[in-house]
């Protein structure tokens, strides 16, 4: 008997007993759909940090001032200290020192009010070097960003974000145009493209960004003390060693020995994220885990259902004894058709998983992203379940003696 | 027709000395005791015999259901006596045609693919199997009924497509259990008039039953009691 008849066999006796077959199925439907959607559920959540992560600029190591402290002994937060410097953020450059960084941006911001014709916003001005685009994974949406001659020259130019932009200027293209910033006259060489997300509450979108120098005169700075500086890693793999390299060379540069007392901290946001992602990992597991019980407990459905319709088909097997099938094409068959139930089960179970997949985002505003392994992974292991599960009412089939088979009522 | 009259004639079943014997625990129950038995090709024997006789044991043996706790089998000049499961059931596939009490046909499947079953199990292709049921069916004279299932068939019917079922493969014996037990008195006519034809036709027919009036349409009667063959027409022995 070859495979096309015993799954022509199989495929009869499935739909013979439609009712049953469907109820059998069942079990492991509802397991194939609850491991795809559980799956579906964790991995969504792991892209969006995902995609929170290269918003942020990739490989991005920040290096924030130290906390200051008065002379009256008052203890201002971190970032509260001036004591990092342009000399720092110039050694930090320097790759024969640090030979993991690519690039270094530093930063020192301030708020100032801007004003273009009759209307006026304030807004988060930041001076930086043309690195700043790259290492903070930004873009233009039009014209230029400054470059190393104009922050030698303190040029009056600034790029504005996307919202500032649109703040100051309702109409037109702010390109070309000028806004006016604590008595100096800026023009306007470069508008951002929207980063569409925010840090800790502050829009990305909300800023304007010029020349480091610039920044430095219209802040009236006397010193060259930065608020922050962007360092961008060779690569996420040697991230650690450019934060060891980074540590070592300010404690130097800075002469301090003991690290705990050190008057600045660096902090990759990428190690926040990644324990976000690890937390969500632990849920998908457990969901996971608890789907994959459901499935199981499936199984033993398709096992149990196997069982009874061997005892029901007695005289059927007898009767398929006497007319020649062997023992082995008995075990085939019970076997087949329990993994067709198992199959069809899983398959079933996908379709249903990946309407839920489209459905569910909708009512709990949680992206839900259908992986093709968990997919791929649920249709085998249903498989293997019936295989797995089918097995001893499969042997129990093949062992009947044919008399005994015919014999019963 | 005595076999032993006939010189070079090849017997389809040949048992010698064919002894059954169940155990439970420590009793032993003896079916069958020393039966010795020769059929030759185109015999048409009934066997008969009250119940617990042992004619079922016999039939089951001689139908390669049950192989015997001692002696020799040969069906076909084959012995089987000593055959496994797996080799008993190609035997019982090539060589023998089982019509049933109870017809045994699968309820869910029409006429056609009932009749088809054994030739699935011999590893015949589709169309040719497809062929000879409908054959088959024709020569049991429900060539019109091949796609009914068989709930929307009469009792004798039913039973006709199971002889069909029991002829497609050709074999060498069609053996009959208990084939009118179940049938009416007309059905009972319809499915006797069917096996004398069979028989005018050459085949080999063993038939099992209690009745004497179905036995007489056989033209050897074998009389079985308690697990030993006591009369056999054919050689006229009373023993």
């Amino acid at each position: 008997m070859n495979w096309t008849e015993t799954l022509r066999t199989a495929f009869d006796a499935v739909r013979a007993h439609r009712l049953r077959s469907i109820l059998t199925m069942l079990g492991i439907v509802i397991g194939v759909s609850s491991v795809i959607l559980t799956v579906g559920l964790g991995q969504g959540a792991q892209n969006k940090v995902k995609d929170q992560i290269a918003s942020l600029g990739s490989n991005l190591l920040i290096v924030s001032p130290g906390s200051s402290t008065s002379s009256a002994g008052v203890r201002g937060g971190f970032g509260s200290a001036t004591t990092l410097t342009t000399t720092d953020a110039d050694a930090i450059a320097d790759k024969s020192v640090v030979p993991d960084v690519r690039a270094v941006a530093p930063t020192a911001s301030t708020s100032v009010e801007l004003t273009a014709g009759t209307s006026n916003w304030t807004t988060s001005v930041v001076g930086t070097t043309p690195a700043w685009l790259s290492v903070r994974a930004r873009s233009l949406e039009s014209g230029r960003f400054f470059t190393a001659s104009e922050i030698e020259h303190t040029a009056n130019v600034v790029v504005l974000g996307s919202d500032t932009a649109s703040e100051l200027f309702s109409r037109g293209s702010p390109v070309g145009q000028t806004v006016m910033a604590n008595g100096r006259t800026l023009t306007v060489i470069g508008v951002l493209k929207s980063s569409g997300s925010s840090n800790s509450g502050t829009s990305n979108d909300d800023t304007a960004v010029v020349p480091l120098t610039t920044e430095q005169a219209l802040a009236g700075a006397t010193t060259n003390s930065l608020s922050t500086i962007y360092v961008e890693g060779a690569s996420s793999s040697t991230l650690g060693a450019a934060y060891d390299e980074i540590n070592a060379l300010l404690l130097n540069l800075h002469g301090i020995t003991d690290s705990s007392s050190a008057d600045f901290s660096i902090s990759s946001q990428e190690s926040l994220l990644s324990t976000a992602n690890s937390t969500n990992k632990t849920l998908t597991v457990l969901l996971g885990g608890i789907a994959a019980i459901s499935l199981l407990v499936g199984g033993i459905g398709v096992m149990n259902i196997m069982l009874v319709s061997v005892t029901e088909r007695v005289r059927e097997i007898g009767l398929r004894k006497a007319l020649g099938a062997t023992p082995g094409v008995i075990r085939r068959q019970f076997l087949v058709e329990a993994s067709m139930l198992g199959l069809l089960g899983g398959l079933v179970g996908v379709v249903l998983g990946i309407v839920g997949a489209q459905v569910l985002p909708s009512i709990i505003s949680q992206p839900v992203a259908v992986s093709l392994l968990a997919t791929g992974g649920a249709i085998l292991v249903s498989l293997a379940l019936g295989i797995g599960f089918g097995v001893y009412p499969a042997g129990r089939a093949a062992r009947l003696t044919p008399i005994e088979a015919l014999r019963s009522e | 027709m005595s076999p032993e009259s006939v010189p070079g004639v090849m017997p389809v079943i040949e048992t010698r000395a064919v002894q059954k014997i169940y155990s439970t625990g420590s009793v032993e129950v003896a079916a069958l005791r020393e039966v010795d038995l020769r059929i030759d090709v185109g015999e048409y024997v009934a066997i008969v015999g009250p119940s617990g006789s042992g004619k079922s044991t016999l039939m089951h043996i001689l139908g390669c259901l049950d192989v015997p706790t001692s002696g020799e089998y040969l069906l076909g000049g084959e012995d089987v006596a000593h055959m496994s499961e797996a080799e008993l059931a190609l035997v019982r596939n090539r060589r023998i045609g089982f019509c049933f009490q109870q017809f045994n046909l699968l309820a869910s499947l029409p006429a056609w693919r009932n009749v088809e079953l054994p030739l699935i199990y011999a590893g015949l292709g589709r169309s040719e199997r497809r062929e000879r049921a409908h054959l088959a069916l024709e020569r049991v004279g429900l060539g019109d009924r091949a796609d009914h299932k068989p709930g929307e068939l009469s009792g004798g019917q039913q039973q006709r497509v199971a002889v069909a079922r029991a002829l497609v493969t050709e074999p060498s014996l069609i053996l009959a259990d208990e084939p009118t037990g179940n049938l009416d008195s007309a059905s009972t006519a319809d499915v006797l008039d069917l096996f004398d034809e069979l028989s005018g036709a050459g085949r080999t027919i063993v038939l099992i039953t209690h009745e004497h009036d179905v036995a007489a349409r056989a033209s050897r009667q074998v009389q079985v009691r308690d697990g030993m063959v006591v009369e056999d027409s054919a050689v006229g022995v009373s023993r």
